[in-house]
């Protein structure tokens, strides 16, 4: 009992900050086409930002001020870099996000160094928040939750509830009709690439100092923010949703799981001391991900909620 | 039927002349054998003989990757997967060879080792290419990000199999000789690589020949059409797939016997990444592309991290400005230069060619200053940064200046300049 609610708990907080990564990610494959390949180098970029400014600030500061900065970043690639390739196809989009992570990984790695930085979580939420089973919970995870939750519900009513939303969602699908209306159809895209970057800073900005904040960060969680997209389906924000806690409540369960495919399949006649028997459950955790997109890509190609194929 | 005679003279007139087609698909093919022989003779030294074996390697792997990219329009992010299966099946005959008892291992010349890694490469793509070639584009890369990830995994999970972290070794000087090389010495396993990598280039270029590989560019082009044709898209796809697949198995054995050790980590995402700049920088439009961007490559790494920490920034800026300005890469930029050259006003556009290519230099140089200065600034080794014997210390204003000047300059004459070429 204790097990299943610590992991579905933290399985939830993880799952909300895949989706926090993913939302941005999605919003910009659907009304571009483009799968940024460096969308998880924003938020790496988003935790070391959040980092040095609030080494300086605080932070509380940082909270805000990263994202920000890590959108103009944003806005600075779409408009200097992948505008240019439009015309190029998707293929050449890409490669060049592609190009993109690598650089700013080195960038990160001179600037900060190669080894991870002491990011730590503030003082003011370092404490433990209640008792569960005997052991602590500590206030950060909730913290997480409720930025994560707010994060969420601003979304929503961004999307679904102001004429912005109304504007984002027709150029979604109907791009030439939106700019025959008079939008700038261009700038609406560089905001949501923006804004999309802006939502990953903000998650490396309370997931940096929860997880590790190092230059590898990027490419530990980037392949399993496209298995997110993918696995919830092209463009469908509802999708990710699910997919993400999916993912999230998988991948913590399965860590917690003390088991070997003996166990599981000794009824096969597996035995404990075969190569195959031994194989552990936690040790598989991290393939969880890239399974489930194999198997979702052969057998259900347009993802759990996507509306076509992709 | 007089006039249809005339019709088909005339059409057959429209294809290559013998001699077009003797300079264009032999010709290069016969330079690229004598250079691979003449170089042994200039006496090469044990460092230099090593370098051109991976080159070699390298070269063969980044052919096949193309087939993929190139040709049939797919872009793959998990290459070295069927490198490293490839490899890993070569290496483990290898040491079937050394402990044969007679039989089919016990005659198997080890010369002959990459046939193996072909046939292991090809046969994961055989099982891996069916699902991944439903559809191109995103959704291929997709899965190919997918499965890369899953093997790499695997790769650390099946101990018998992959060796874990520490891999498989094994021993090349066993077996049956062939060619009376025993691959002992470095400058045999020159002999054993350069031969392989002529086979699998020639090999590579007779495939984009045959009919499956002009299909294969068609199907790139325009599947609908092939289709519409009767031919299964999926079908030619998953063709030239496995056969992308057997060549990087093809790379994947020669490495074998060069280094005689396979470890998980030539399944992993970094080997995939660098073949994709390695096709890309060279060019992809172009068969010889991959050839020149794997020569470069494995050159940039191996000397270039002597000199720099930051090899891996430039690289990635390389690839950067190849995606933007240069996307024929390096063999598309020789093309272009020597197809103006024989036209009216040459000379004039050569000289602003090369003002063009001195502004960029500029503008490199900043670039150099800046990258190298903030590597000395932050790895605490406390060196000062002296190009040409100029000293640019990390903590003072003037070589930041100097450096973001520079940029400037080079940015500015070069957005001047190539308007100017634009115009002619």
């Amino acid at each position: 009992m204790e097990t299943i609610v610590f992991s579905l708990l933290n399985g939830i907080i993880y799952g909300l900050l895949l989706f926090m990564l993913s939302s941005g990610l999605t919003l910009i494959f659907s009304m571009m086409g483009i799968l940024n390949f460096a969308h998880a180098s924003f938020y790496m970029l988003g935790a070391y930002f959040a980092y040095s400014i609030g080494s300086v600030t605080g932070f509380w500061v940082a909270l805000f001020l990263a994202p920000v900065l890590v959108g103009v970043a944003g806005a600075a690639v779409e408009r200097f870099g992948l505008r240019r390739l439009h015309a190029e196809g998707h293929v050449a989009e890409l490669l060049f996000t592609f190009g993109l992570a690598y650089i700013i990984e080195e960038i990160v790695k001179i600037v900060w160094g190669k080894i991870a930085v002491p990011y730590k979580v503030p003082a003011a939420l370092d404490f433990p928040l209640f008792e569960l089973f005997g052991s602590q919970y500590p206030a950060y995870r909730i913290f997480m939750l409720v930025v994560s939750l707010a994060m969420l519900f601003a979304l929503w009513y961004l999307l679904k509830r102001t004429r912005i939303g109304l504007i984002i969602q027709a150029a979604l699908t109907h791009p030439n009709m939106v700019a025959h209306l008079g939008h700038n159809v261009q700038r609406i895209f560089m905001l949501v690439f923006a804004a999309g970057c802006a939502l990953a800073g903000l998650a490396g900005v309370i997931g940096g100092n929860y997880l590790v904040t190092e230059p590898s960060m990027a490419f530990t969680i980037g392949p399993i923010v496209f298995v997110v997209v993918v696995v919830g389906g092209m463009g469908s924000l509802e999708g990710a949703f699910i997919a993400s806690l999916l993912i999230g409540i998988m991948q913590t369960f399965a860590i917690s799981v003390d088991a070997t495919f003996s166990d599981l399949f000794g009824w096969l006649g597996l035995s404990a001391s075969s190569e195959l028997g031994g194989i552990s459950i936690p040790s598989l955790a991290p393939t969880l991900p890239y399974l489930l997109l194999v198997l979702m890509l052969m057998f259900r190609p347009r993802g759990l909620m996507g509306a076509r194929e992709f | 039927m007089n006039q249809q005679g005339t019709v088909l003279d005339t059409v057959s007139d429209l294809g290559p002349s013998r001699r077009a087609k003797f300079t264009r698909r032999v010709l290069p093919f016969i330079i690229m054998a004598v250079l691979l022989i003449v170089i042994p003779m200039l006496g090469p030294s044990r460092t230099a003989l090593s370098l051109l074996n991976a080159i070699g390697i390298n070269i063969v792997f980044a052919l096949s990757f193309n087939i993929l990219l190139g040709q049939t329009g797919l872009l793959s992010f998990g290459h070295a997967v069927y490198f490293g299966l490839g490899g890993y099946t070569a290496m483990h005959a290898m040491n079937w060879i050394e402990y044969a008892d007679g039989g089919f291992w016990g005659s198997y010349p080890m010369f002959a080792l990459p046939l193996v890694g072909f046939a292991g490469g090809a046969f994961a793509g055989a099982l891996i290419g069916w699902p991944s070639c439903r559809r191109a584009g995103i959704p291929f890369s997709m899965i190919s990000l997918g499965i890369a990830e899953l093997v790499a995994a695997t790769g650390l999970i099946f101990v018998s199999f992959f060796g874990g972290e520490e891999g498989i070794t094994g021993d090349r000087m066993n077996g049956v000789e062939m060619f009376g090389l025993n691959l002992g010495q470095v400058h045999q396993v020159y002999w054993f690589i350069a031969f392989w990598t002529f086979v699998g280039t020639v090999a590579m270029y007779a495939f984009t020949r045959t009919p499956l590989g002009r299909l294969t560019q068609a199907v790139r082009d325009n599947p609908q059409r092939v289709e519409f044709v009767g031919y299964d898209p999926q079908q030619v796809r998953y063709l030239a797939f496995i056969a992308s697949g057997g060549f990087a198995g093809l790379a994947g054995g020669m490495s074998a016997v060069n280094y005689e050790i396979f470890t998980p980590e030539a399944l992993s995402l970094a080997p995939s990444g660098l073949v994709i700049l390695m096709a890309y920088i060279g060019g992809i439009r172009y068969f010889a592309g991959p050839i020149l961007g794997a020569i470069l490559l494995t050159y940039m790494q191996t000397n270039l991290s002597d000199f720099s920490e930051a090899w891996l920034l430039y690289l990635g800026l390389l690839f950067i400005a190849m995606v933007l300005f240069a996307p024929g890469g390096l063999a598309g930029v020789v093309i272009d230069v020597t197809n103006r050259l024989g036209k009216p006003g040459a000379v004039q556009q050569f000289v602003k060619g090369l003002v063009a290519v001195a502004t960029g230099m500029i503008a490199f140089f900043g670039v150099v200053i800046l990258i190298e200065i903030a590597v000395r600034l932050t790895n605490g080794h406390g060196e000062v940064f002296q190009p040409f014997g100029i000293g640019l210390p990390s903590t003072s204003l003037m070589s930041w200046a100097i450096g973001v000047c520079l940029v400037a300059i080079g940015v500015f004459g070069l957005k001047f300049t190539t308007k100017q070429v634009g115009e002619r």
